[in-house]
């Protein structure tokens, strides 16, 4: 259980409520790119395991908080911190860069 | 002190990372590579940046690959390769490749650099595949993931009942612009020539399609927009009359560059940036092989990545028996 579902009904308690900084998959089950990115987002997961929660958000389920983040291109990636996004990843980015962003925002 | 032991440690990581054959890319090509190599009992990894399957995977309907009448997802498909190559035993790691160098003649002469570490192998086979052009108008980097996508099978949901250009005339934009009118209320497609460059059944789809309107001999020249995509500005190439037109999404498909920058100039590439083989993908550096879209030809297709891989593959595995002194004569 590294990697948490988040939908319209816990976002509040997973993500603004969470202690340490959550970095959210948006992602849909039509989506190539969302699969091919998924191992790294689950490795992410494992190795900063206590320091960051990842969450996955399927905008085909909820639509509503893909328009909230204005989330318009998937895979994009969403790091939440104090309760507020702070960073956004749009597309593809390697395991290194996803880790210096990460890495910068602990 | 620090330096010995990365270099100890360096050492070590070969020792324990060595291979027959490496491939570069999980796409069609170097998945079929993969599967014909393992099969061939090469001790064989794969290396792939994200998961397998290339651009296929970002296709949404695939029907001109033989043996689908039907025609098949471009995800669905690219699994299928990739289920059947590790039945054969491949090895998969989702590692970036920053370079590859000859370091010896000998039998592992081969580094294979990555994000994690340094690999060796007797041969390696390129199938780095291409990346999407991108427009390099104003608002395009700043809009990109606001309505600004290269992709319509990921992001089309998001335009239902929205206008929506599509700027192209190839394959790619006009198959796009079709599976785009599921959910858009219009598609404009924008090419800047008098005609489509795209097959014929294709172009037949998009003019059928009510939902299409064309506008051909035009150029986009800039995207506005603030938070997402609320218009561009179109010239038409013959007359120079600029245009703005309200659109909520632009997708790009004009074309395709090679991932083989992080080659540098190991293997000889034509100005485009693609790599040079003879008829067997040979490279220009002995026991190096390319194949699939990130080579010189004139046909790019899944069918066609995939006959490139196995050549590749069974070349590879010959230079590896040729190295190991067992080569069949």
């Amino acid at each position: 259980m590294s990697e948490v579902v988040i939908n319209g009904s816990n976002f509040d308690s997973e993500v603004l409520g969470s202690t340490v900084p959550v970095l959210v998959d948006f992602w849909a089950p039509w989506c190539g790119p969302c699969k091919m990115i998924a191992p790294v987002v689950e490795d992410l997961s494992k190795e900063y395991a206590g320091k960051i929660k990842v969450g996955k958000i399927n905008t085909d389920e909820n639509m509503e908080l893909s328009s909230k983040f204005q989330v318009t291109s998937i895979p994009t990636l969403i790091v939440f911190k104090d309760k507020k996004p702070v960073q956004k990843v749009v597309g593809f980015k390697s395991k290194n860069d996803l880790k210096k962003i990460l890495d910068s925002l602990l | 002190m620090t330096s010995k032991k990365s270099w100890i440690h360096s050492f070590n990581t070969v020792q324990e990372n060595n291979y027959d054959i490496i491939i570069v890319g999980g796409g069609p090509a170097g998945l079929t590579a993969g599967l014909y190599a393992s099969r061939s009992k090469m001790r064989t990894l794969l290396l792939e940046r994200m998961g397998c399957g290339g651009q296929n995977a970002i296709t949404d309907w695939i029907e001109n690959y033989p043996g689908f009448p039907e025609g098949i997802n471009g995800f669905e498909l690219a699994s299928k390769f990739e289920e059947q190559a590790r039945k054969f035993g491949l090895e998969i790691k989702t590692e970036g490749v920053i370079s590859i160098e000859s370091t010896s003649q000998d039998i592992s002469g081969k580094a294979v650099r990555t994000e994690n570490g340094v690999y060796a192998a007797t041969a390696v086979v390129i199938a780095a595949g291409a990346s999407f052009k991108n427009l390099n108008v104003p608002g395009e980097v700043e809009l990109r993931g606001k309505g600004v996508s290269y992709c319509a099978t990921c992001d089309a949901p998001f335009f239902k009942e929205k206008d929506v250009a599509v700027v192209g005339g190839g394959n790619s934009a006009v198959q796009e612009a079709v599976y785009i009118t599921r959910f858009a209320k219009s598609v404009t497609l924008i090419h800047r020539r008098d005609r489509l460059r795209a097959t014929a059944i294709l172009q037949e789809k998009a003019k059928n399609n009510p939902k299409i309107r064309f506008k051909l001999e035009s150029v986009v020249k800039s995207i506005q927009g603030g938070e997402q995509v609320e218009s561009i500005t179109t010239e038409n190439v013959k007359t120079g009359a600029k245009e703005d037109l309200n659109v909520q999404g632009v997708f790009i498909f004009i074309g395709h560059v090679p991932n083989t920058e992080f080659l540098r100039d190991t293997v000889k590439k034509d100005d485009s940036g693609y790599i040079l083989t003879d008829e067997n993908m040979q490279t220009s550096l002995s026991g190096v092989f390319a194949c699939g879209d990130a080579r010189k030809k004139l046909l790019r297709q899944v069918v066609t990545a995939c006959g490139e891989g196995a050549a590749a593959a069974f070349a590879a595995q010959e230079y590896v028996e040729e190295k190991r002194g067992t080569a069949y004569k």
